[in-house]
């Protein structure tokens, strides 16, 4: 080993299933999911708390994963982008999606994926307004946000 | 109109479900076995000479398996042929914070960026340009390049077109205004990535580029290998917006260090690196006469522009050109005189954003026509309809307009949002402005005479496969492909399968810049794919013993046979099908020097309208909605192109708005996410778009494009709209609180009610090139032979 870092084994509840990983203690979530465990569909965008685009949901909370370190989320449930959909079926924010053109890069749409996820489980008929709030954290460039509260909307309207 | 089964269907975008599952892999997704980590040492200096690089205690580090500077890697590159001023590594002189000096490979990013920590730098410090001013002016050290000049000054331009002294003669009025538009960044959500391999003496670079191709040229220069042996390949792209069109630094250093490994080598930049990556809006300042009957018709205009470039050439010099090259495709100016300039300062180097060079003129152009018609007591938007360019013609500096639907895109955004009929109450404003933007480059960027755009089609069993250069970076340019060739061939998007922005296997396109993708390899999809489906009907045709007219091409069939037995038959009777199309623009630029930038085969028009409330108190303006309609020529997929028109509006806002790109004492003053302002959700207003289609007669079914166009009447319709609120003009982007708030406290102390600069500088332009005016109607011949 290069340094002498702190090592903790960490229980993580990743997408319904139990995962045990020995990791040094400073390393965030994001940087595990991502490095560690290759589920590369959580993205970044400033590992500094800044744009959402790392968001996860912790116990079904959306949640940023840079700024989280394992540790603090040991024995939780971590719900990323790859645990989304039903097996091969899209949930029906993910239908919404593909149907309306929300992703366009599609960078910034697994965070804001799970942060309507989130929305709506707890709020199933949100209005416009209530989207932006909950949605505010998550910056995206490229659809003017109009495609993406469509779809949000749409999705919401259907049920899930 | 023709009967379409796919094109202008509001259909999904064929990478839509990988994107929404996670399953897209962007660059900084690709991690190979063994790969090594890279950092990059930069300068903390805005403008320094590097007397000593030691780098003898990195190499010694734990992990650290290779270490380069500027030794390693001499040969400057750069976009454009004429502005080869960039080095992968600088070991002779910085030129902004930022400005790359070593880079490490090592086992991890924390050792790789420990062993950056442990190079020490010996600089001599010299006094930084941080300003047009200061560029304009003798250097108190030293140049910044050396290059261009008198001062620090890179380029100068200087054309007119037509009896401009004459124009203003005959003017019954005439009128200046100076505008500055502040530079702003991309801002991509995906951080720029690339990962290198060196396998059997051939390089291959994965990585976050909108042109592939660029990348390729400039690899092989710096690394000094011939083009077959690098093989570069476009990750699936999370944002450009023009700021991943240059070749970058990074992009050659993984590659030099996998030579020098052996490991494959990864670099991602963090955020703050790619604010110094840049290439963004440049700041410009712009000073506009124009002379006007009474009636407001126009007779001459000048226009000058100073451009802050920023310290290296990127695609400066065409970005010069556009800030004076469009003014003349919206609005029919019969003599026009353009005078630009471009310097150099100590920031990082400015380029391509969105829009490229055209917004900022855009801005200024859009208001000062519009105090005219304040002058005039003329309603501002009748008196632009007045002047708007016809279809088919020639501007006056040649470019040479198609189809054009002006005239439509303000009916509609007029007619939708009451404009002319508003209530007129203090605080609440709406203002409306248009534009036009290019499909495309005209010319390339490096002198040649091959196709802009090429693409193959195979078909095996009933399976199509298209194989194109371009990149898609979100826009959809992979679904506009797809959807051509299943038009072509009788089929759905989602039958066909790309591989795109790959050099080893797709054949050449430009990539994706200057809205040209869906023009230039559109037709050349069309052309591959109607030699493909003649291929199929002349098959299908002879078994049922028919002509070839006489077989039908839809619905997954061709004439008797289902697609893919028509495709057995096609390959039992002419071996393996594959087909090609190409695309190369019209030679239609004017003869003078200069004229390359500007030309394109087709102009999209947009116009728009903002509805708004401005707080006199605290100088906050909060938009209500906003009304665009593009001319689109024709939407392939409208899905696509309402995604295209709104993203541009949000770009547009954020840039009227909020959105700059400042420095303070040689440094950045935010080069983070939250500290420049971007608009989120709550921000965003509603949208109202009108699709307009206006049957382009060289675009693919008629289409042009739509990225870009709309983005540019957003900050002029802003500052409109505050004006028409509260009587004050902000001269300036962004429309900050405290901008608006100042120009009122003049407007009561009885000073002009504004805010903005007040003089242009003294810049030495050269004498004004003189160029005759084409014949008005020199196309239409040929336009009616299309």
């Amino acid at each position: 080993m290069l340094r002498d870092v702190e090592r903790v084994v960490v229980s993580l509840q990743v997408n319904g299933e139990p995962t045990e990983l020995l990791i040094p203690v400073h390393k965030t979530l994001l940087e595990v999911l991502r490095e560690d465990m290759r589920l590369t569909g959580t993205k970044h965008g400033c590992e500094l708390g800044e744009c959402g685009t790392c968001t996860v949901l912790v116990d079904g909370l959306p949640e940023l994963s840079c700024l989280l370190l394992p540790v603090q989320v040991d024995g939780r449930s971590i719900t990323t982008i790859e645990g989304m959909a039903g097996g091969s079926e899209l949930h029906p924010l993910q239908r919404a999606f593909v149907e309306l053109g929300a992703a366009q890069c599609g960078y910034c749409t697994p965070g804001i994926l799970l942060s309507a996820r989130a929305l709506i489980e707890s709020n199933p008929s949100p209005s416009r307004d209530e989207i932006r709030e909950a949605l505010a954290g998550n910056l995206c460039r490229c659809t003017g946000y109009v495609k993406i509260l469509d779809a949000i909307e749409l999705a919401a309207s259907r049920g899930l | 109109m023709t009967d379409f089964s796919v094109v202008g269907k509001p259909l999904p975008k064929v990478d839509a479900a990988a994107k929404v599952t996670g399953r897209a892999v962007y660059a900084d997704d690709i991690l190979l076995p063994r790969t090594l980590h890279c950092r990059i040492l930069r300068s903390p200096h805005p403008h320094a000479r590097i007397l000593s690089i030691d780098t003898s205690a990195a190499r010694r580090m734990a992990g650290v398996k290779a270490v380069i500077t500027g030794h390693d890697l001499p040969v400057k590159f750069g976009i454009l042929p004429v502005t080869q001023d960039e080095r992968a590594l600088e070991h002779e002189k910085v030129r902004y914070v930022g400005d790359p000096i070593a880079a490490v490979a090592a086992i991890d990013e924390e050792a790789a960026a420990a062993a950056c920590d442990a190079i020490a730098v010996e600089y001599e410090v010299l006094e930084p340009v941080m300003s047009i001013e200061e560029a304009l002016a003798p250097p108190k050290d030293e140049r910044i390049q050396d290059y261009g000049g008198p001062h620090n000054i890179h380029k100068l331009v200087a054309l007119e077109f037509g009896d401009v002294d004459g124009g203003f003669a005959r003017a019954d009025h005439v009128r200046e205004d100076v505008f500055f538009f502040q530079g702003n960044t991309h801002l991509p959500m995906e951080q720029h990535s690339a990962t290198a391999t060196y396998v059997d003496g051939r390089v291959t670079l994965w990585s976050s580029t909108q042109v592939v191709h660029y990348v390729h040229r400039a690899l092989a220069k710096v690394l000094e290998l011939p083009m077959h042996r690098i093989r570069v390949i476009g990750a699936a792209h999370g944002g450009g917006f023009g700021g991943k069109t240059d070749p970058f630094a990074h992009e050659i250093i993984v590659c030099k260090l996998a030579m020098l490994t052996g490991r494959p080598v990864k670099c991602t930049l963090t955020r703050e690196e790619v604010f110094y990556a840049h290439r963004g809006r440049h700041p410009v300042l712009m000073w506009v006469r124009t002379g006007v009957t009474r009636h407001g018709r126009i007779t001459a205009m000048h226009f000058r522009t100073a451009l802050d470039g920023g310290a290296y050439g990127s695609y400066g010099v065409a970005s010069t050109f556009y800030t004076g090259t469009l003014q003349t495709v919206t609005y029919d100016i019969p003599a026009y005189r353009f005078e630009g300039c471009r310097v150099f300062t100590n920031k990082p180097p400015c380029g391509p954003k969105r829009g490229h060079g055209t917004p900022q003129p855009r801005f200024a152009l859009e208001l000062h026509l519009e105090k005219i018609a304040h002058d005039l007591d003329l309603e501002p938007s009748a008196m632009k309809q007045l002047n708007f360019v016809q279809p088919m013609t020639r501007a006056v500096n040649w470019l040479r307009i198609t189809s054009c639907g002006l005239d439509e895109c303000s009916r509609r955004v007029i007619d939708a949002s009451g404009y002319r009929n508003r209530a007129r109450r203090p605080g609440h404003g709406m203002g409306f402005a248009i534009s036009s933007y290019l499909s495309g480059a005209g010319t390339a960027i490096y002198w040649n005479d091959m196709p802009h755009s090429e693409v193959q089609i195979k078909v095996d069993r009933g399976g199509v496969t298209a194989y194109c250069g371009a990149m898609d970076i979100g826009q959809g340019s992979d679904s506009v492909l797809a959807t051509i060739v299943a038009e072509e061939l009788g089929l759905q998007p989602a039958d066909i399968r790309l591989v795109t922005a790959d050099t080893d296997t797709t054949p050449i396109d430009l990539g994706s810049y200057s809205s040209r993708v869906t023009f230039m390899a559109g037709n050349a999809a069309i052309e591959a794919a109607r030699k493909m489906r003649d291929l199929l009907v002349e098959a299908a045709a002879a078994k049922m013993g028919m002509q070839g007219a006489a077989v039908q091409v839809g619905a997954g069939r061709v004439g008797d046979f289902s697609f893919e037995e028509a495709s057995v038959l096609a390959e039992a009777r002419f071996g393996t099908l594959t087909s090609a199309g190409s695309y190369k623009p019209p030679k239609i630029a004017g003869p003078y020097k200069g004229a390359g930038v500007g030309p394109s085969p087709a102009y999209s028009y947009s116009a728009c309208v903002i509805d708004l409330d401005a707080d006199a108190r605290t100088g906050l303006v909060t938009v209500n909605k906003i009304w665009i309609a593009h001319d689109v020529g024709r939407a392939i997929n409208p899905l696509l192109v309402e995604g295209q028109v709104e993203g541009s509006v949000y770009m547009g806002l954020g840039e009227a708005l909020m959105e700059e790109q400042s420095f303070r004492k040689g440094l950045h003053k935010w080069p983070s996410m939250l500290e420049y302002k971007s608009p989120t959700f709550l921000d965003m207003p509603e949208v109202q778009t009108f699709i307009v289609e206006t049957v382009d007669p060289e675009g693919p079914y008629g289409a042009k494009e739509a990225g870009q166009g709309p983005l540019l009447p957003v900050p002029p319709a802003l500052c409109s709209a505050v004006h028409d609120a509260l009587g004050v003009w902000i001269d300036e982007v962004p429309v900050t609180p405290e901008k608006v708030v100042e120009a009122l406290r003049r407007k009561e102390k009885g000073e002009p009610a504004r805010y903005g600069p007040t003089r242009f500088p003294a810049v030495p332009y050269p004498p004004a090139i003189k160029v005759e005016p084409p014949p008005k109607d020199m196309d239409r011949a040929s336009a009616a032979a299309i």
